[in-house]
């Protein structure tokens, strides 16, 4: 730098025609515009955005991905009808392609007549070809849901008109023509059109009675149930408290007859309702044709929704996919979770992340205020925080066997000891359940919060505790008064922080209540409405469920992106009303001073 | 903490009365007085006659500070007269505004603080072991250098002292209200927005606001911490309006950079140096006859 300064001085001052002074000029010009590309900083410029870069660029990636994945799902896609050249038939929705390279015994094995219209495909494709992956549907049939179908052995695809993809309860999806509708066992329309217009008149009044039955099956017979599971432990508890031979015990026992023999007349009412609407349904069937010529019938009780794919139209295709997604959003999973909907699962997410953020909150926020306002500093409260921070970094695995063996198995037990005797060995407490769930996330996010809330506290400026201090305000007053409403941003920041961890949570949740499947919501309208020792549905865990445990992994695939996407969605609407809130709160306590 | 540090109390008002009969001695030689508080040496106050005739709101008494290991006060002695306003100039850092915090004991908030002497509010201790700091910080108001309402509306903020102390009774509280916002001049702009956030208002409205609620709890002495330097020269002269208007109803201390501020607004003035009070006196003649040379030198700018 120096040197090349003085060369330019030089060279300026042989120019210059006054010596001194305009040289001396031209030197600071010089230095003024020829800075080096190191103190420019230009690099580390094009450094730091480009770390900028790429991070958003993973984010937006994974945001884009998942979208991508799981907005189609739902979307319906055409039912291909294919005849194989070794005479195979099937039909069914393309999930995938890919391309292959494949052996030359496979081509070998082809009938004589496809082998050099094989070939020259292949030929064609540097050899390398395409296989779709069909899906085939009918596993009571095939026992296979999917089937994969390379290029070169398709002798003929078509669109059939008539072909109908049919939602079931149980089996999965049925891909097939209509053949005849029955009522009562007989036909009563063999002809395409008539058979899909009776359908449509019955569907609606035998998925109604499919819904009642289901009511009454869930809901009637659980309160029954739940009576007499109540007196049963009343007996249980008058025996424990006054002994076996006892008059209160006799007295609960006596009581509980009456009400086991109504139970006994409510149960049979309820079986007699269902049977007479299992009846009603039985009436209607769908007689259906396989691409191969299969014929079977499917009971119109047993169908959820069918769908004529190949003209469906645009706006079909739009209200079949909304209506999907609706199902997605309000129903329960069916078929092991892989189908249906799962409602369940972001009841359980919301509401053990509100329970979370409920208990984390104040919580963290009264440690934080001690360990800032009240306790002196030193080596003790410096170990304090070193550790509170370092509790952030446990593996979240850890806190679930903490949260195992000692909410549940200590807690929980101790609880189920004191409260819920009578139903022991059975636990109430004793297990996994919502309570422990959140509060083993409760800890888990706690650093975040503590720290987050000591920051706020300590941006509270100084000159306000003063101003309060000099009006004769306790402490207390002023942490009061003053110091937490002024913090109140930075402590949501902390909460919205902590939301963000904790509804994202899998890992320790299955260890201390989160469920594959759980046959009640925590909260109900039975008493007392909060249920916190019930186990739950988890998102986060439903996804893991529908990735790595599902019998049919090539049908769940594409609700793991669907169900991705909407943890991603629901993470990010609490995150958003946390932030809503702040932006509230922040309007009110925080304004610049001048 | 300063309370328990078991400081001396003995003998300050005699010590005083020393004070004054050797500051007229000290009078011809006053020029080295900064070389003596700059060599750490102790140095007498030149207190001028004048206050002998003032009733003290507020008399320290050989009163010393340390932070840490460096002392900040050098055995000060002076007494705020009731019913007038007193101004602490000096250069910067020379501890005035350490003096006006210890006045209300707002340097207990400080760590490593320690204290000697005492200072006396109406004749009661203020340092003693057995003093209630927060009953005493409400028998005082104070305005500090930056306008720091809080995040509260005006009303709130103006009513805070009696809130914590608990009064509930919304006439007493609207009637204080009224009266400490038209002491402070602030009843006119803000009547109409007294539930709003006081953090609305302007720099100069928000000081006035500060002064309101010092004021709010009807306060024996009212501090002040350099209350005007954060302002425009227009909102400035308003609080400086304002002082004088407060001026009789209530004893004010009162910190300033400024020396026109301190010339215009004080009935007495006490120029500090290095932590040592220099000379204490009447205003006029602190700036038009100053006994020590140094004072002269300070209040016609040749230092500091």
């Amino acid at each position: 730098m120096s040197l090349a300064d003085s060369r330019d001085a030089r060279a300026s001052m042989r120019a210059a025609p006054s010596p001194l002074a305009a040289a001396a000029a031209t030197r600071r010009r010089t230095r003024a515009t020829t800075l080096t590309l190191q103190a420019s900083g230009e690099p580390m410029l094009w450094l730091t955005a480009g770390a900028l870069a790429t991070a958003l660029l993973m984010i937006v990636g994974l945001l884009a991905l998942v979208l991508a994945h799981g907005t189609g799902t739902f979307w319906p896609s055409p039912v291909v009808r294919i005849q194989t050249t070794d005479g195979r038939l099937l039909a069914g929705e393309v999930t995938r392609s890919q391309h292959y390279r494949p052996a030359a015994a496979v081509i070998d094995a082809l009938p004589e007549t496809a082998r050099a219209h094989a070939r020259s495909l292949l030929a064609a494709g540097e050899g390398a070809s395409r296989r779709r992956l069909v899906r085939i549907g009918n596993y009571e049939l095939t026992g296979e849901h999917f089937a994969w179908v390379s290029d070169f052995e398709v002798a003929r695809q078509t669109l059939p008109p008539w072909a109908l993809v049919i939602e079931r309860r149980t089996w999965g999806r049925f891909y097939g023509e209509p053949a005849a509708f029955h009522i009562d066992g007989a036909p009563v329309a063999t002809e395409v059109a008539e058979i899909w217009q009776r359908y449509q008149e019955a569907i609606g009044a035998v998925q109604e009675r499919w819904h009642r039955r289901r009511r009454l099956e869930t809901h009637d017979v659980g309160l029954v149930n739940r009576r007499l599971e109540a007196g049963r432990l009343r007996i249980r508890s008058a025996e424990m408290a006054h002994g076996r031979s006892s008059p209160q015990r006799a007295q609960a026992e006596s009581g509980f007859a009456a009400e086991q023999a109504q139970a006994t007349a409510q149960f049979e009412r309820i079986r007699e309702e269902i049977r007479a609407l299992d009846v009603e349904n039985a009436r209607y069937a769908l007689r259906m044709r396989t691409a191969d010529g299969q014929e079977t019938t499917i009971a119109l009780a047993d169908i959820v929704r069918a769908y004529r794919a190949n003209s469906l139209g645009i706006a079909g295709s739009l209200q079949l996919y909304l209506a999907r997604w609706w199902e997605f959003l309000t129903d329960e999973p069916r078929e092991a979770n892989s189908e249906g909907g799962v409602f369940p699962a972001i009841f359980g997410t919301v509401a053990m992340t509100l329970i979370m953020s409920l208990l984390v909150t104040p919580f963290g926020v009264l440690a934080a205020l001690y360990l800032r306002e009240y306790a002196r500093g030193g080596i003790a409260t410096s170990t304090v925080r070193i550790a509170i921070n370092n509790l952030a970094g446990v593996p979240s695995i850890v806190f679930g066997v903490f949260g195992l063996g000692f909410f549940c198995y200590i807690v929980g037990a101790g609880l189920d000891q004191l409260l819920y005797a009578e139903k022991l060995p059975t636990p109430t407490f004793g297990t996994g359940g919502i309570l422990w769930a959140s509060l083993t996330l409760a800890l888990l996010t706690l650093p975040v919060v503590i720290v987050a809330t000591e920051e706020a506290l300590a941006a509270v400026p100084k000159s306000m505790r003063e101003g309060s201090y000099a009006c004769g305000a306790s402490k207390w007053q002023t942490i009061q008064r003053i110091v937490l409403p002024r913090a109140l941003p930075g402590i949501m920041t902390g909460m919205i922080l902590a939301i963000a961890r904790g509804a994202g949570e899998v890992a320790p949740l299955m260890l201390v209540g989160a469920v594959k499947l759980a046959p009640e919501l925590p909260i109900d309208a039975t008493s007392p409405f909060l249920h916190l020792e019930r186990s739950f549905m988890h998102l986060g865990f439903h996804i893991y469920d529908l990735g790595f445990q599902s019998q049919n992994s090539e049908a769940a695939k594409p609700m793991v992106f669907t169900t991705t996407l909407l943890l991603i969605g629901i993470v990010a609407s609490l995150n958003l009303m946390a932030i809503w809130l702040r932006a509230r709160l922040r309007r009110r306590f925080v304004t610049s001073h001048f | 903490m300063g309370s328990g540090s078991g400081f001396m109390r003995a003998g300050g008002i005699q010590m005083m009365a020393d004070t004054r009969a050797a500051g007229a001695g000290a009078a011809g030689n006053a020029g080295n007085v900064l070389d003596a508080a700059a060599r750490g040496d102790a140095v007498t106050t030149e207190v001028h006659a004048s206050l002998a005739a003032e009733e003290p709101a507020v008399a320290v008494e050989d009163f010393c500070l340390w932070y840490g290991a460096s002392q900040a006060l050098h055995d000060i002695s002076m007494i705020v007269p009731r019913g007038k306003v007193t101004a602490l100039i000096g250069p910067s850092g020379c501890g005035k505004s350490t003096l006006l915090r210890s006045v209300n004991r707002l340097n207990d908030l400080v760590e490593n603080v320690r204290i000697r002497g005492d200072m006396k509010l109406s004749g009661r201790s203020i340092y003693d072991e057995s003093v209630d700091v927060i009953a005493l910080r409400k028998r005082m108001g104070m305005v500090f250098q930056k306008p720091n309402p809080f995040p509260m509306s005006i009303y709130e903020n103006v009513v805070y002292p009696l809130r914590i102390d608990g009064e509930r009774d919304r006439a007493v509280l609207d009637e204080v209200c009224e009266k400490s916002l038209r002491d402070a001049g602030l009843w006119d702009e803000a009547k109409d927005r007294l539930h709003q956030s006081a953090l609305g208002l302007s720099g100069g409205q928000q000081q006035r606001l500060c002064i309101a609620r010092a004021i709010a709890a009807d306060p024996e002495v009212l501090l002040m911490d350099e209350p005007c330097s954060a302002l425009d020269p227009i909102a400035t002269g308003r609080i400086e309006d304002l002082i004088a208007e407060l001026q009789g109803e209530y004893t004010i201390l009162i910190v300033t950079h400024n020396m026109q501020q301190a010339s215009r607004t004080s009935d007495f003035t006490a120029f500090m140096y290095l932590g040592r009070l220099i000379e204490f006196g009447g205003t006029y003649e602190i700036f038009s006859r100053p006994h020590r040379k140094a004072t002269e030198a300070y209040v016609s700018g040749r230092f500091g």
